[in-house]
């Protein structure tokens, strides 16, 4: 069953506007092209919109709402390729509202309300989707403080991050820990990593012999709830992406002919498209539903089955669409200039995030039957 | 209704179904009404279907003038999931309930819903459906069945192909050509509700892949029917078959409901896959099989979400009519998918049919064969997908 709450309705709205405004597809190209590390004023403006605060309790200066009610404004993001710092700071705050001690909230969340970027640095560098498999350790020192060293990848937007979330092994077990910018040893260092989606801003951050307070540690451990938290958000972008890539098609089939007629009326193209129609629209009902199980809190197994479902269709759905999307531009479809590049691009980003949909598929077997 | 009404009701169907759910005829039934092949199979269907329909749970939201409930189409929504939950027989008399009906509601004369609709719903009336013939099915508009006008009445000569229900059928929406002019195929079309109790109209049993009977050639030879049988204005009939269409493939509502398949959904394959055995494990211990399982169970919860999402028109603003309009695409290929994976579920005991040695006495295998009735049925895949990416994505025609 899906309920579509009143908040996602005025959300999605806005959103739409939002995004269709500030970051037309001419504006994706000149995001990878300028290279920079983030464009400060869509940041200020989604500040200014509360978006930062959306799930942040209104104590510590958030609008209160519910994780669930943010899916539009990702959603929206996706349909323009957009990249900006609110998964990763979304996300984070997440984890510290969930884990985090009265006092490592009250510090960060007003923050994070307000703009300070805040990115979880999570995946180790053999790549491996399982949260409980760190290397990155926590040792004490003799003074009675801990030093944090490992090294983590794919860390979305660590250059700009005031704040970073590290999962390391204390004592043999696995916990969340503060990193400050400030605290980051000289021996440190955030590279930039090569990702294949370029709207991307991704880095290899070393942390070397970070010295942080005990008190940075997070008295409560649940990967599981950042897990399904982000997949939540990274298929909303996928079905926004997924959406925007189904109307370049559309829009090439409609218009480029051959042999005298519309390359649309070929049915070799036009039935698979239509593949990619119903793949579209069951990838948004996997995620309002999603959403909605999320939003009413239903059991642990619901919301981690409807969670994966819907990272499962969307990996499966936008990698597939955004293969066939490259085939039937034809030549086109193999230059930089075509768009279709960009959404296959984001596809295959997304789709390796926190599991493919094969990994999805696994974990799912065990949780429906 | 309010969620307690909703409760106290469904509480009720579910209770008039246990107490009246027919016994286990002690024979295999059809799985649609696509296959209804033997008298024993149809008379067993029929009787179920009127007493559903006496009970009050058939028609409940059409008017109560011509013999519906005339209420909440809601109710009949919670009959049809409680028939499907407790595994009850389907109706048969499907192509009256769920389009000839909604149609003469639509655009039918007083006349006409007086005449027919208490009996479609009681099953005292079946109805076929007169529209493919052996040169032209997908190609419909190309229909040759000839129908003249000769006083009172029309004459009408040729042969339709694939008639369901073909020989228990009294009435036959019928598709014929009026006219040879006109500016194209589609113009000397015209509709009619045409009787089969009249000499010269002659349904003929064909078998099935499945070596059982199901539907009929029905030939036309001076066949004589009343003129006013026609629904609508004559040359307008390619519009209404359009509508029927509609209403066959559910992307517009007002059937009558009821089930009008046996239901098979994939609990059934899951219950399947852990009785069958595969190399000598459970089949649902196979890491492959799993993979597999686990693949269709998401198609199947995706087109379950994917309808309740287009309850919300805020969230299909895109393209609003595409979960409609694909209802019958992804229903009819999800079940051939499922019913094709339950033979692999079998180890070298799929390659069995219908007998005592076959699991489930070959009813798998059966069910396989049968699923194509709804992929070719009613417009094939190809077709809906032609249909779906002309209407809805708004591409050129083929
Ligand atoms: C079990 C069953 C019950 C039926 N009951 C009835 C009934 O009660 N009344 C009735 O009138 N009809 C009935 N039909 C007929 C059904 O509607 C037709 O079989 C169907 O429309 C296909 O027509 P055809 O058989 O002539 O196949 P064809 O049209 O000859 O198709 C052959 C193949 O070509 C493909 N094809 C055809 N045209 C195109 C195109 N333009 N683009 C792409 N592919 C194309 C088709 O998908 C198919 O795969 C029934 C069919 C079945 C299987």
């Amino acid at each position: 069953m899906i309920v579509f709450s009143e908040e996602q309705a005025m959300l999605l709205d806005t959103a739409n506007e939002f995004c269709q405004n500030q970051a037309p597809l001419s504006a994706v190209r000149e995001v990878i092209h300028n290279d920079a590390a983030m464009d400060p004023v869509v940041w200020q403006t989604m500040v200014d919109l509360g978006w930062l605060g959306i799930s942040i309790p209104e104590s510590f200066g958030g609008l209160g709402m519910n994780l669930a009610d943010a899916v539009p404004i990702f959603e929206a993001m996706g349909r323009q390729l957009m990249d900006t710092p609110l998964l990763a700071s979304t996300v984070a705050a997440q984890v510290l509202i969930k884990d985090g001690s009265e006092e490592q909230k009250s510090t960060w969340l007003q923050k994070i309300s307000s703009g300070t970027i805040a990115s979880v640095a999570y995946q180790e560098t053999d790549g491996n989707w399982d949260l409980d498999a760190i290397e990155a350790v926590l040792t004490p020192t003799d003074a009675g403080g801990l030093i944090l060293s490992g090294t983590k990848t794919l860390v979305p937007d660590a250059e700009v991050a005031d704040l970073f979330v590290v999962s390391a092994l204390h004592e043999g077990r696995p916990v969340w820990c503060l990193v400050s910018r400030e605290s980051l040893s000289a021996s440190s260092s955030i590279e930039r990593e090569t990702v294949i989606d370029e709207t991307r801003r991704s880095y290899r951050v070393h942390f070397s012999d970070v010295l942080l307070s005990p008190k940075e540690v997070l008295p409560g451990c649940h990967f599981q709830h950042f897990e399904l938290a982000s997949m939540m958000l990274i298929a909303a972008e996928m079905s926004g992406g997924l959406a925007g890539l189904l109307e370049v098609v559309v829009d090439y089939l409609n218009t480029r002919k051959q042999f005298d007629k519309l390359i649309g009326s070929y049915q070799a193209l036009k039935h698979p498209t239509v593949d990619i129609l119903l793949g579209s629209e069951m990838v948004r009902s996997y995620l309002y539903h999603a959403a909605t199980v999320w939003r009413e809190n239903e059991s642990v197994i619901a919301v981690e089955s409807a969670i994966r479902m819907a990272k499962c269709c969307a990996s499966e759905q936008f990698s597939e669409a955004g293969d066939r999307g490259i085939q039937f531009h034809g030549g086109f479809g193999f230059t930089y200039d075509c768009d279709a590049q960009l959404f296959l691009r984001r596809a295959l980003w997304s789709q390796y995030q926190l599991g493919d949909e094969r990994y999805q598929r696994q974990k799912l077997g065990a949780l429906l039957f | 209704m309010n969620p307690a009404e909703v409760t106290e009701f469904r509480a009720q169907v579910s209770a008039w179904l246990s107490d009246n759910k027919p016994a286990d005829p002690g024979f295999l039934l059809p799985e649609t009404f696509m296959e209804v092949g033997t008298d024993q199979q149809f008379e067993f269907l029929r009787d179920w279907q009127r007493k559903v329909y006496e009970a009050g749970y058939l028609g409940m939201s059409w008017p109560e003038a011509y013999g519906g409930g005339g209420q909440p189409q809601l109710m009949q929504e919670i009959v049809n999931q409680e028939m499907a939950a407790q595994r009850v027989p389907f109706v048969p008399n499907t192509i009256g309930l769920n389009w000839a009906g909604p149609l003469i509601l639509d655009m039918g004369s007083e006349a006409d819903k007086n005449r027919y609709i208490k009996n479609i719903l009681s099953a005292e009336d079946i109805w076929c459906q007169g529209f493919s013939e052996p040169d032209h099915g997908s190609d419909l508009g190309n229909a040759q069945v000839r129908a003249v006008r000769d006083g009172d009445e029309y004459v009408i000569n040729g042969s339709k192909i694939w008639t369901s229900l073909g020989s228990y059928a009294k009435y036959m929406i019928l598709i014929a050509r009026t006219s040879t002019e006109g500016p194209n195929k589609y113009a000397g079309l015209s509709f009619f509700l045409a009787p089969m109790n009249v000499p010269g109209v002659n349904p003929t049993p064909i078998k099935k892949l499945t070596g059982e009977y199901g539907f009929c050639q029905t030939y036309f030879d001076d066949a004589r029917i009343p003129a006013d049988c026609m629904l609508g204005q004559e040359g307008e009939g390619w519009s209404v078959a359009m509508k029927t269409l509609m209403f066959e493939r559910g992307a517009i509502g007002g059937q009558a409901g009821g089930l009008s398949m046996m239901d098979l959904n994939i609990n059934d394959i899951i219950e399947l896959a852990r009785r069958a055995t595969r190399n000598g494990q459970p089949a649902i211990d196979d890491p492959l099989t799993r993979d597999e399982l686990t693949k269709l169970v998401l198609e199947a919860k995706g087109n379950g979400l994917m309808a309740s999402k287009a309850k919300i028109p805020v969230l299909n603003q895109g393209y609003p009519t595409a979960v409609a309009m694909s209802s019958k695409l992804r229903g009819s290929e999800l079940k051939r998918k499922m019913t094709r994976f339950a033979l692999s579920l079998q180890g070298a005991n799929g390659a069995r049919y219908i007998s005592n040695q076959a699991m489930d006495g070959g009813k798998w295998q059966r069910s396989y064969l049968n699923a194509f009735s709804a992929t070719i049925g009613g417009g094939t895949t190809q077709i809906q997908k032609n249909i779906l990416g002309e209407r809805v994505l708004g591409l050129p025609k083929s």
